[in-house]
């Protein structure tokens, strides 16, 4: 018992490690590929250098990153931890605190039932490389994605600001009506494979990935899902500079918080798009022994193909975040009104279209 | 009677609606030129291919735009042979210069030949408004807006009246020039 507590621990903090680096990560990201998409370079002068002699061959190993403009990240971490915490006058504190908390420990505890790998086998042990291993995995994470919602509302509400609270409005209509459709369009998924563990789904999917299944819900579920993380097309909650969100009245490290919950629902919403539809830790051709090519197969050991996996899934998420940043850096804001239009009006009948004929294909094979 | 042309408004498609193809087309500009800049940067960092560029930036303290040779920047004054200003103090640049930041005292040259020359030659680029009518009345090519210095950043206004030893060797930076 003490042993699984250990080892699910140890996942957790190697899991939630990796994502909130990623998130991290992101934010560089962000700034370098928005740049190389514009014809620009990026931040590139948060420069750490050492004028000691001796400490040369740091240096040597810094520079690269200099130019990358890695530090950056760091940088600003370092200046919302510093910066000012400002709790503006006649607004709930309580409420004002616990909002950004709230955004973020959803956002994260969203991971815990994503698989990032096969059964890893180890002796007579069986590991789920799973952080939990839940039966109703996919209404977990629908759960904890609506939960996330109220720090959001929250913070609008509490921050004793008209602006504040008209964008905690715009985020909560936003997010209820695109939940919907996210919902509807992910049934369609649970229809086909007829489960709701998220490991099973894609176990479902050794064969055929599920975009090949489900090619509208794919589309649908990207759009709904590209909502749910209140960034560009969709930033009508934020608008920072034009129609000013939610988070007007928090800066520092509560603000910050926000920033990161914005990240971290990409890598979430990537996670799940990969979940889904793109096989989670499958690879093409791999079964549990080795590489089955049309030609011939390629023994490989157990350990090498829990590995191929992880590496799968991780190259799987990064390039959805990738297309996230691409959609982000494309496309420019919609207007309330064609938001309101394109999630209940489009979206929503045609995922509801979506689960209607998935049922009677389902249930014609059947 | 005007006869108005009457321009029907175009009524989006079943594709337009769905957005998608609109969207698939930005994605698909953006990520052509994310993918060739990435590529030269690549290039950029193993030393090759040096002459592309990625970006339509400069990294500008470092990495200056290039200027027009006709771009009129920060003045200098041109020197003789033996190094004295070419300068005669015949006041012409002090009467046209519409911002009247020139201000010349003019003594005797000990060369007879030469008719004068400054004793102090200052010019205020805090009220300059580089119309370059300066460089356009000198009789003897003596003050020139060619440096291709554009930075006048200083501290405080005094920092940035310009002296005649300053105008003979023109410096990039005003920042460091006390």
């Amino acid at each position: 018992m003490i042993i699984t507590i250990i080892i699910k621990s140890i996942l957790a903090v190697i899991f939630l490690g990796g994502i909130l680096n990623l998130a991290g990560l992101l934010t560089w990201v962000e700034r370098k590929q928005s740049a190389v998409m514009q014809d620009r370079i990026g931040a590139n002068r948060a420069w750490i250098e050492f004028k000691s002699k001796w400490l040369a061959p740091v240096n040597w190993i810094l520079r690269p990153l200099n130019v990358l403009g890695l530090f950056h990240s760091l940088a600003d971490a370092v200046k919302m931890f510093l910066k000012e915490d400002f709790v503006p006058e006649g607004a709930d504190k309580f409420l004002h605190t616990l909002a950004p908390m709230i955004s973020v420990v959803f956002a994260l505890l969203a991971f815990a039932s994503i698989p990032f790998g096969d059964t890893l086998h180890i002796g007579n042990r069986v590991i789920n490389l799973q952080i939990a291993d839940i039966n109703t995995g996919l209404l977990f994470v629908f759960a904890m994605m609506s939960l996330g919602v109220y720090g959001v509302i929250l913070a609008g509400f509490s921050s004793n600001n008209k602006f504040a609270h008209l964008g905690g409005m715009r985020a909560a209509s936003q997010m209820l009506s695109y939940e919907i459709t996210m919902g509807l369009s992910i049934m369609g998924i649970v229809l086909c494979y007829g489960t709701l563990n998220l490991q099973e789904m894609v176990r479902h999917q050794s064969h055929l990935w599920g975009f090949v299944v489900q090619p509208v819900a794919f589309i649908l579920f990207m759009t709904a899902a590209l909502a749910e993380t209140k960034r560009v097309p969709f930033d009508l909650p934020e608008g920072e500079s034009e129609i000013i969100g939610y988070f007007v009245e928090y800066s520092g490290m509560k603000f910050g918080m926000f920033f990161l919950t914005d990240l971290v629902e990409t890598v979430l919403v990537a996670c799940l798009m990969t979940t889904f539809f793109f096989g989670g830790w499958q690879v093409p051709f791999l079964s549990p022994d080795g590489f089955h090519f049309p030609w011939g197969i390629f023994a490989l050991s157990h350990g090498v193909v829990i590995t191929l996996g992880v590496i799968s899934f991780m190259l799987k998420v990064a390039f959805f975040n990738w297309l996230f940043m691409a959609i982000r850096w494309t496309l420019p804001r919609f207007r309330y009104d064609q938001l309101m239009h394109l999630g209940w009006k489009i979206l929503f009948p045609a995922s509801l279209v979506n689960v209607l004929v998935t049922s009677v294909i389902v249930v014609m094979r059947s | 009677m005007i006869n108005t042309k009457v321009i029907k408004r175009q009524e989006l498609n079943f594709w337009d609606k769905t957005y998608l193809p609109s969207v698939a087309l930005g994605l698909w500009i953006t990520s052509k030129h994310f993918f060739k800049n990435l590529f030269i940067h690549t290039l950029h960092s193993v030393g090759l291919f040096k002459n592309l560029s990625g970006a339509v930036t400069f990294q500008y303290p470092e990495e200056q735009r290039p200027l027009s040779k006709r771009s009129r920047t920060r003045h200098r004054l041109t020197q003789r042979e033996d190094g004295t200003p070419r300068c005669v103090a015949c006041m012409m640049c002090e009467t046209v210069c519409p911002a009247r930041c020139i201000n010349i005292v003019a003594m005797e040259h000990p060369d007879p030949n030469i008719e004068k020359v400054p004793a102090s030659f200052d010019l205020d680029l805090g009220m300059c408004v580089y119309c370059g009518f300066c460089v356009e009345v000198c009789p003897e090519d003596a003050i020139r807006m060619d440096t291709q210095i554009l930075d006048i950043a200083a501290y405080s206004r005094a920092e940035m009246q310009l002296d005649m030893k300053e105008l003979l060797n023109p410096r990039s930076s005003l920042l460091y020039k006390k």
